[in-house]
Order: structure tokens, then sequence, then C-alpha cells
């Protein structure tokens, strides 16, 4: 597979997820820096985790005027898969490219720390695999990872099965419905707070992050 | 040149952990009389529209593409002549 990382001024897991796709997946990378649209075609096109922008004026708010976010509408329309992980979902909520938002975490703080995972709704392919009672634990770091979105928004999220991880046992940012990570309709775009980049070396506290990959490749 | 200033609140239906916790702490210094606060944002632009009535065009097509996230904030703009 072909996969891009764009890299924006602040981001920080732009060489984490490219260093994954490589050795464990076997993609070819290329990093595309923002101010560069994306030229080439690409089967997935990762936003990554950081601060862009400094995270001014909201978090992944300025991101959405880069040449490369403006070119990826184009990507997507010609069939490309997009992920956002951490600031990756909080810039595609800000584009528009996924519904509700992304709020300061209830208790106010930034909280990095492992967290579990279940399932979201029943029918989202990118979990289709996974069974009813599995439970990933997967590291999160975010100070605004409580997803808001309004009630008729939530349920078309249900209606749609575009809910893609909801927090297991204990939510830790306050997040509407328990909510991680959603995907749109068609299940191509995908965005989640939790890195599971970050938990798949063998050094990892955990090494859930391989089930989240394996479950999203298999789509 | 003028001079737009844009206050940037939260929606009524959203929560504030940010409000709560200094109404808390008010609470905590003995100020029994505040009952709610509420924290938002305060933007200055300096604009060069030809008309007030283009500045306020301007100002508000800025705060829907990027000052706003409309889905859980509102807000409200001022415009002013600006001669400095």
């Amino acid at each position: 597979m072909n996969s891009a990382v764009v890299v924006f001024p602040g981001s920080n897991c732009d060489k984490d997820i490219a260093y994954i796709l490589k050795e464990y997946y076997n993609h070819s990378v290329d990093f595309i820096w923002h101010k560069n649209s994306i030229d080439r075609n690409y089967d997935l096109i990762v936003i990554p985790g950081g601060f862009s922008y400094g995270d001014y004026l909201r978090s992944g708010a300025i991101a959405k005027f880069s040449n490369a976010m403006k070119s990826l509408k184009s990507h997507i329309d010609k069939g490309a898969r997009i992920l956002g992980i951490c600031n990756g979902f909080q810039i595609l909520t800000e584009a528009g490219l996924l519904p509700g938002t992304l709020m300061r975490n209830k208790n106010l703080k930034h909280i990095c720390k492992n967290i579990y995972l279940k399932k979201g709704s029943p029918h989202n392919q990118l979990t289709r695999n996974l069974l009813e009672d599995s439970i990933l634990e997967i590291p999160i770091s975010h100070s605004e990872g409580n997803y808001f979105a309004d009630s008729d928004t939530i349920k078309h999220l249900e209606d749609t099965n575009c809910i893609l991880y909801k927090y297991a046992i204990d939510n830790p940012n306050g997040s509407v419905e328990d909510i991680a990570g959603i995907t749109s309709p068609d299940f191509k775009i995908a965005g989640l707070m939790p890195h599971p980049e970050r938990a798949i070396e063998e050094w990892a506290p955990s090494m859930d992050g391989k089930k989240f990959f394996e479950n999203f490749f298999q789509f | 040149m003028y001079l737009g200033k844009v206050n940037i609140s939260l929606k009524k239906s959203v929560l504030d952990p940010q409000g709560t916790t200094v109404m808390k702490a008010f609470h905590d210094l003995g100020e029994k009389s505040v009952i709610d606060v509420r924290i938002g944002k305060y933007i200055e632009v300096k604009l060069n529209s030809s008309s007030l009535e283009e500045a306020k065009e301007e100002l508000d097509r800025l705060c829907k593409n990027l000052l706003v996230n409309q889905v859980i904030e509102t807000y409200q703009i001022f415009i002013e002549r600006d001669e400095k």
C-alpha cells in the first residue's frame, strides 16, 4: 500500500505512524508538508497527532486551510482512505470531514495514560472482526478529546454505524456516549483520539494497537 | 479602517467545565451571589473595508470560516471606525 502522512508545524506523531506503517504493514510512506498539495495517489492518507499550528484558536482549526488539507477532498473522491489520530481527528472535524467537535477534557487536564476501548457501532466495518466483548488497551494523550455533537448528529452516527470505538470501563474525557472515535458512513474516513501507533512494539506497555490496525486494514 | 470585536461564547446547551471551576472557586471564597460563570473568547480584527456594512459582512464571514466553531460556539460582532 502507498500511504502519505501529512506534516504540519507542530505535528509530533508523524514519524511514529510512518514507522509503524513501514515496519509492520509494509507500506511505502511519503511525508507531505502542509504547504504542499497531495499530488500522487495514495491508498491511505494519515493526519497524525501533535499540536498543529500550536493548537492556536482551537485544536485543528487552522490546519484545515493548508494546501495539503484542501487537496485532501479530491483524494477522498478518488477513494483514498483517511485516518486522523488525536490532533488528526480534531483537524478532520474542524475541516467538516467528520461531524462534531473535540472539546476540552471535562477535568480540564491533559490526560496521558493507557485507557480501554470497546467496539462502537455493532456494524462498523473497521471493527467487524472484533468480538463484542473485546477490550483494547491503547494510550491517549490529549487535552481536547471530549467528543461533542448534538443529539441529532449522535443519532445519525448510531443509525449509520459510524461509531468506531467507545471508551470501556472509564470515560477519561467526558465525551458524549463515551465516543473515542468515529467514521464516515462509508467507513473511508476514520478519526480517533487514542494512539494505536503507540501500542505496537514489544517494549510498549500494551500491544493492542495491532488489533486496531489488523481490523482497520481488513476493511 | 474598521475595528471588529468578536465575543465568542459556548452555546447554552454545552457544558463549560472551566466556568464551573471558576464558579466553585468563587464559592470557596465566600462569594455566595455567584450562580453561574461562562468563559468565552474575545478577538479584535482590524479590517481595511470600504464601508461599515462591508466590514460587518467580512467579519461575519471570518467568524464562520475560522474564528467560531458553530458546533459548540455562538458569537456576537461589533464594528467601529478605527482612525488610528
